[in-house]
């Protein structure tokens, strides 16, 4: 039954809206939650327990009332107390046999005797009736029901940040944050309830004056323009330096706190007697939210069970909302401090028992509440024998507290428990942690104002605004709690856990079985292990077990509060995933040619070509075919593409690779093994000596970004004088190989390709197609190759050249299965595929490259030691006859002897081209022989013979890829610069970065590709020098930028690298400037992007955990952070008084940023638009 | 999640940072034991306290020196690598 309105209440009776709960058909009001609408519409039972099927009601319409949970279509366990009532809703109770009402589970209760507590455990004791058991509870329990098909919900995360969090809304909440923005803190107070006010907004005990106190209050932060309130949202956790995940209906802000103070009151606590949970039987709490927030009529008469002057104010308002008050019975021997509110409803005709207890509910025929059986306690607590029956439909609990304290553990607070006020108060707080209010001890109404301030203060002070004022407060006069608000009862049924249904009883026997530590009786018993997470119920359980154990609270202790607070739903969590790709600059060639992509860390690689018609495997072998015997072309792009320049490269090269460099001549290239300290192989490429100082070489595609990490780390520590530039996705790389490859080449360059002039394993730079290249001959694959390296943005153009060149000759694209084939018929092996974390070149036949009598190398002192020992292990070649047709191994099969396992096959497949099955395997040094036979234990267990064989299998003396010793001088270098093609543009379908018609998005959130605009890069201790010798301003300090004149701008990137971008005609010069001592070339092909408009603080607090918000413009900030997984370098600045970015990020990263960025800025409104829209 | 004071870019979420791990002396090669050499190599002090490491800036590539007390889980501070100690 509703009341008549009441100023504050939440719901708007001018907007009725339906649902339907059980088949029945019910209305409510907006602003409603789905439990108030139907006790509102007098429905009584609201769900069923967990274990006995009892009916249960509303018990503390605060997010603990988990027996009315609610199934809403494929929407499960919704909680129904808090949950906003929606029009439509078709509600079903969960947990029950056949509807709420004819609960086939109903009788469960009666045999409660046999389920005894730790049932789960004891039933389970028996392996032979574990199946059985495990069926029978998989049927009886869980709640909702999953829905496999829901659709899927965009739930995007976000980063979010203040100087002071105050969680809690109340009136200690929200004196601390209007104390904390009083002293110039941006503050953020957070509160789980669709309106702030907390209790202050129900606790009135008919006093309007208790009202107006939190009316001002709320008054005066909706005027503080440094506060923002986030309601219906709460801190679900505490994580380290004061990162707290805020949940909402919506998603999750990960807030990060200069400080945090926590105003998060307290649960109100049951009592604890027979029947207490009868629907009517609730918290004094839940009958006051209940009246002054939906304006719902909790009961018609009512007996209030207290223990606290708050059990007075709840009687009282009751009364002020027409309901009788037939009883107020106290357990405490006097009203204390509620004295004159005692008079007040004795004035009133109601009667007040101190030194009195409800020890029973009395239920009627439907098993709802009809009355309130009382009993006068003796002096050792128990009730007397003597009882007295009261009718009513309701039963109040007003005996205590316990504080929210959850995030306050999980920050690392030591508590303490206070007798004072009977509840666990924070003792030592963590630094920039404050607590006030409830959770803190302070229960009165003007001392929680007062805690507030106080705490606001302190926390202000803390994130750096103000200094602290305030001191704690004086304890209590009288406890809020009482210490023992339990009564037995023969028949039990006096439940602790409304979750679990556990009854008194069940603890006092599992501490007889001897689970007498909290942590212990917990998880035998499940006490708190329901979905409230013993909100209501872990209080209880600790008086219980300090009694029955003889200990003090304190001694007792309380369980980890771990995250998170309220169960989060796996959508919210989940959030919005981002998976960085990179792509070379030919992924859209690859595309047109019908790639099949795989992937290969990070990167995506054509697997093959898709020839209509044929399969995989023929369209691999014709791949490998046109290799051996005309021309291919492979994408090599993803390896990484370093380059070390300065009188010590050769000797910084000498120290990480296994071979000699000092003596590679320029123009000349090397194969190049890294070690680790261990002397274990972890990556390999070619170095190239382009001149005396200057080195390009190259890394596996997957160690690309370890390896620059790992070589910047060791050039830091030993400060030779060179410096090491990452080029990995600023050049486009291909491998051109097969016995037509010099015919192909011959006709797009002027450069002399004899074998005299361009000898195997040399390195030339030249022109290719009109574009600045580096080529290396090198074996790669076992033919006449070249890998052409040119500038990304020029990549696409190099492939189509050569393309048409090679059509006439018979020129096929090939991936990376065809090429791993022709590799292993070279005995070429791979790293981590041919190796792993504990081969050394000893294992796999490369003492060649290992120069231990150089001074040192990383690795080679472990390899001495190592090379001292037997080898474990060979990696050798294997062969199958030419005529096998059997079933061959697959990778790591292993190699069996004598009954053990004597190795594993680390690479096999069936080369066309030696008309057999060849493979790696790594075998004992006893099995290494060639000519010798190894057994392979199949998948299936079967076993083959292979046959040792040396490598390479083809063309073992290399007479395809070499010819004469080199001759001759390198040919000049020239320096390979920017282009003019956007590797956004190359990369993403052209209706993507279609700008949309519409201006407006660019005031909302637009979002533009400025990769075309041409730049250069340099770093190094010299860089300065040579810029401003250039006639460039330096920007003072690092990271940040300076506009230059004619347009453009000079970025500086840390202490001594720079990035100058501006109009081709500023460019081009600084481009063909000779480099001065101490400058190491950037080669710049970045992505990128502008984007602006209203909205761009929502896309950067969704896409980057850096705050922008601070950062001033005019001081012309430069960010180097990352950004949906991708690192960028930012410049936040303003535009039409409007936000604005540009980014710019690694060019192969490009596409996936545009396409990211891009869909979340349509998302929000925004979409593409040309870059002089932000103008 | 955790903040780590980069000495170039400031205060960091400490996902943008890659750990190496402690700050070890190197014996000489050419005077140590294999004994000592594979001690170096393979052991690694896991007792509690506050270690000097090695951590690196991703974005900005920048390496620096982090003083962690692994005991109070703080830390204590963080500066450029000055050469050998």
């Amino acid at each position: 039954m509703r009341l008549p309105a009441n100023s504050g209440e939440w719901i708007d009776r001018s907007r009725p809206v339906e649902f339907s709960f059980e088949g029945r058909s019910y209305k409510g009001y907006e602003g409603d939650t789905v439990s108030s609408a139907l006790w509102g519409a007098d429905a009584r039972v609201l769900g069923r327990s967990f274990k006995y099927h009892r009916p249960r009601g509303v018990l503390s319409l605060a997010n603990h009332d988990t027996n009315a949970l609610h199934q809403w279509g494929g929407i499960p366990n919704i909680r129904s107390d808090v949950t906003p009532l929606v029009a439509g809703m078709a509600l079903t109770a969960v947990n029950t046999f056949g509807g709420l009402e004819a609960d086939k589970g109903r009788h469960l209760g009666k045999l409660s005797s046999l389920l005894p507590v730790g049932f789960y455990y004891k039933a389970f004791h028996s392996k032979k009736l574990f199946p059985m058991w495990e069926r029978m509870f998989r049927f009886m329990t869980g709640l909702g029901r999953v829905d496999v098909n829901m659709p899927h919900r965009r739930t995007p995360k976000a980063y979010d940040f203040c100087d002071v969090l105050v969680i809690g809304a109340g009136a200690s909440g929200l004196s601390a944050a209007l104390a904390a923005a009083e002293q110039g803190a941006e503050v953020v107070v957070v509160d789980e309830n669709a309106r702030a006010g907390g209790s202050a907004g129900y606790q009135l005990g008919n006093d309007a004056s208790r009202r107006r106190l939190l009316d001002s209050l709320l008054a005066r932060v909706a005027a503080e323009p440094r506060i923002r309130v986030l309601t219906a949202t709460y801190a679900a956790g505490y994580y380290k330096d004061h990162w707290i995940p805020l949940v909402s209906a919506e998603r999750m802000l990960k807030m990060r706190a200069g400080s945090v103070v926590l105003a998060s009151g307290a649960f109100e606590q049951p009592a604890v007697f027979h029947n207490n949970d009868l629907p009517g039987v609730m918290l004094a709490s839940a009958a006051q939210r209940l009246m002054y927030r939906y304006g719902v009529k909790p009961m018609n008469k009512a007996v209030v069970l207290a223990a606290n002057a708050d059990g007075y104010r709840a009687a009282l308002d009751l009364q002020a909302n027409g309901v009788t008050v037939a009883a107020l019975v106290d357990l405490r021997g006097g009203a204390g401090s509620a004295d004159p509110l005692a008079r007040l409803l004795q004035q009133s005709g109601v009667e007040v028992l101190v030194g009195h207890a409800v020890v029973e509910g009395i239920a009627d025929g439907k098993g709802l509440c009809a009355g309130a059986r009382i009993a006068a306690l003796q002096a050792d607590g128990t009730p007397a024998a003597q009882r007295r029956d009261i009718a009513c439909d309701g039963i109040l609990m007003s005996t205590g507290w316990a504080p929210a304290a959850n995030l306050l553990y999980q920050a690392g607070t030591r508590m303490r428990y206070d007798k004072s006020v009977e509840q666990f108060v924070p003792d030592v707080l963590p630094e920039g942690v404050f607590a006030c209010g409830r959770v803190n001890g302070v229960h009165e109404l003007s001392r929680r104002v007062a805690d507030g301030s106080r705490a606001g203060s302190h926390a202000a002070a803390a994130a750096g605004f103000g200094s602290a004022t305030g001191e704690a407060l004086p304890p209590e006069l009288e406890s809020p709690s009482h210490p023992w608000p339990i009564v037995d009862h023969p028949a039990g049924k006096n439940f602790v856990d409304f979750d679990e249904d556990l009854q008194l009883k069940d603890f006092r026997n599992a501490v007889q079985e001897g689970f007498d530590n909290i942590e212990l009786l917990k998880r035998f018993s499940t006490n708190g292990m329901g979905p409230s997470q013993g909100k209501h119920s872990n209080m209880n359980g600790l008086r219980i077990l300090a009694r029955l154990t003889g200990k003090e609270p304190q001694q007792v202790g309380t369980t980890t509060a771990r995250p998170f607070y309220h169960p989060v739903p796996m959508a919210i969590l989940a959030g919005r995933g981002f998976s960085p790709e990179r792509a070379t600059p030919l992924a859209s060639r690859h595309d047109a040619l019908g790639a099949k992509w795989m992937p290969a860390g990070v990167w995506q690689r054509p697997e093959y070509y898709q020839v209509a018609g044929k399969d995989r495997l023929a369209c691999i072998r014709e791949e490998a075919h046109a290799v051996r015997n005309a021309v291919g072309l492979i994408d090599v792009g993803t390896l990484g593409k370093l380059e070390v320049i300065g009188p010590q490269a050769a000797e910084f090269l000498e120290r990480v690779y296994t071979s000699n460099y000092a003596n590679l001549k320029v123009g000349m290239t090397r194969y190049a093994v890294m070690c680790d300290e261990s002397g274990v192989v972890i990556d390999d490429g070619v170095v190239a000596r382009l001149a005396d100082d200057h080195f390009y070489f190259t890394t596996t595609t997957s160690g690309a970004a370890t390896i620059y990490r790992e070589l910047s780390r060791l050039n830091t520590m030993w400060r030779l004088d060179c410096g090491i530039v990452n080029h990995t996705g600023a050049f486009a790389a291909v491998n051109l190989a097969g016995p037509k490859s010099r015919e192909v080449l011959a006709g797009l360059t002027g450069m002399d390709l004899s074998a005299a002039a361009f000898p195997y394993l040399a390195v030339r730079e030249g022109e290719v197609a009109g574009i600045a290249a580096r080529l290396m001959r090198v074996g790669f694959v076992g033919e006449w190759g070249y890998e052409i390296h040119v500038p990304a943005a020029r990549g696409g153009a190099l492939w189509d050249a050569l393309m048409k060149a090679g059509a006439s000759r018979g020129i096929r694209p090939f991936g990376v299965e065809a090429q791993r084939l022709l590799r292993l018929e070279k005995g070429h092996i791979i790293i981590s595929q041919d190796t792993d974390g504990l081969t050394t070149p000893l294992d796999v036949g490369m003492e060649w490259a290992l120069k231990m009598n150089k001074p040192f190398f990383v690795g080679q002192r472990s390899l001495s030691a190592v090379a001292k020992l037997p080898r474990k292990q060979k990696l050798v070649g294997i062969t199958f006859p030419a005529g096998y047709g059997g079933p061959l191994p697959l990778e790591c099969n292993l190699v069996i002897a004598g009954g053990d396992i004597a190795g594993r096959v680390t690479s096999i497949a069936y080369s066309p081209t030696l008309g057999h099955a060849i493979g790696l395997a790594f075998v004992r040094p006893d099995l290494a022989t060639p000519g010798g036979s190894v057994s392979i234990r199949l998948s299936d267990g079967a076993m083959v013979q292979a046959k040792v064989s040396a490598t390479p299998f083809y063309d073992p003396d290399n007479q395809r890829q070499k010819d004469e010793p080199p001759a001759g001088q390198a040919s000049p270098l020239v320096s390979a610069n920017g282009g003019a093609v956007s590797p956004v543009a190359e990369g993403v379908a052209a209706t993507l970065l279609e700008p949309v018609r519409q201006p407006a998005a660019a005031q909302v959130l637009g979002i533009a590709d400025v990769s075309r605009s041409a730049r250069i890069g340099c770093k190094g201790p010299g860089a300065t020098a040579w810029l401003q010798a250039l006639g460039l301003p330096i920007p003072a300090q690092p990271n940040s930028w300076l506009p230059l004149d004619g347009g453009g701008l000079i970025a500086r990137l840390g202490f001594t690298e720079f990035l100058v971008e501006g109009p081709d005609a500023l460019i081009a010069p600084l481009a063909a400037a000779p480099r001065g001592p101490g400058v190491y070339p950037v080669l710049r092909q970045d992505a990128a992007l502008v984007l602006g408009g209203s909205r761009l603080d929502e896309l950067l607090r969704q896409t980057c955990n850096v705050n922008f918000r601070p950062l001033d413009p005019a001081q012309r900030p430069v960010v180097l952070t990352s950004m949906v997984g991708v690192g960028v370098t930012v410049i936040p600045e303003t535009r039409n008084g409007r936000p604005f970015v540009r980014i710019w990020s690694d060019g192969t990263y490009g596409p996936y940023l545009w396409e990211t960025l891009l869909g979340i800025a349509i998302e929000l409104g925004g979409g593409a638009v040309a870059p002089h829209s932000f103008n | 999640m955790k903040i780590l004071n980069c000495p170039l870019n400031g205060p960091r979420p400490v996902s943008e940072f890659y750990y190496w791990g402690e700050v070890r002396p190197m014996p000489n090669p050419a005077t140590a034991s294999d004994d000592a050499w594979a001690d170096y190599v393979f052991n690694r002090n896991g007792a509690p306290g506050v270690k000097k490491e090695w951590w690196c800036h991703t974005p900005s590539n920048t390496w620096f020196i982090a003083e962690r007390d692994t005991e109070k889980d703080v830390v204590v501070r963080t500066y450029f690598y000055e050469g050998e100690a």
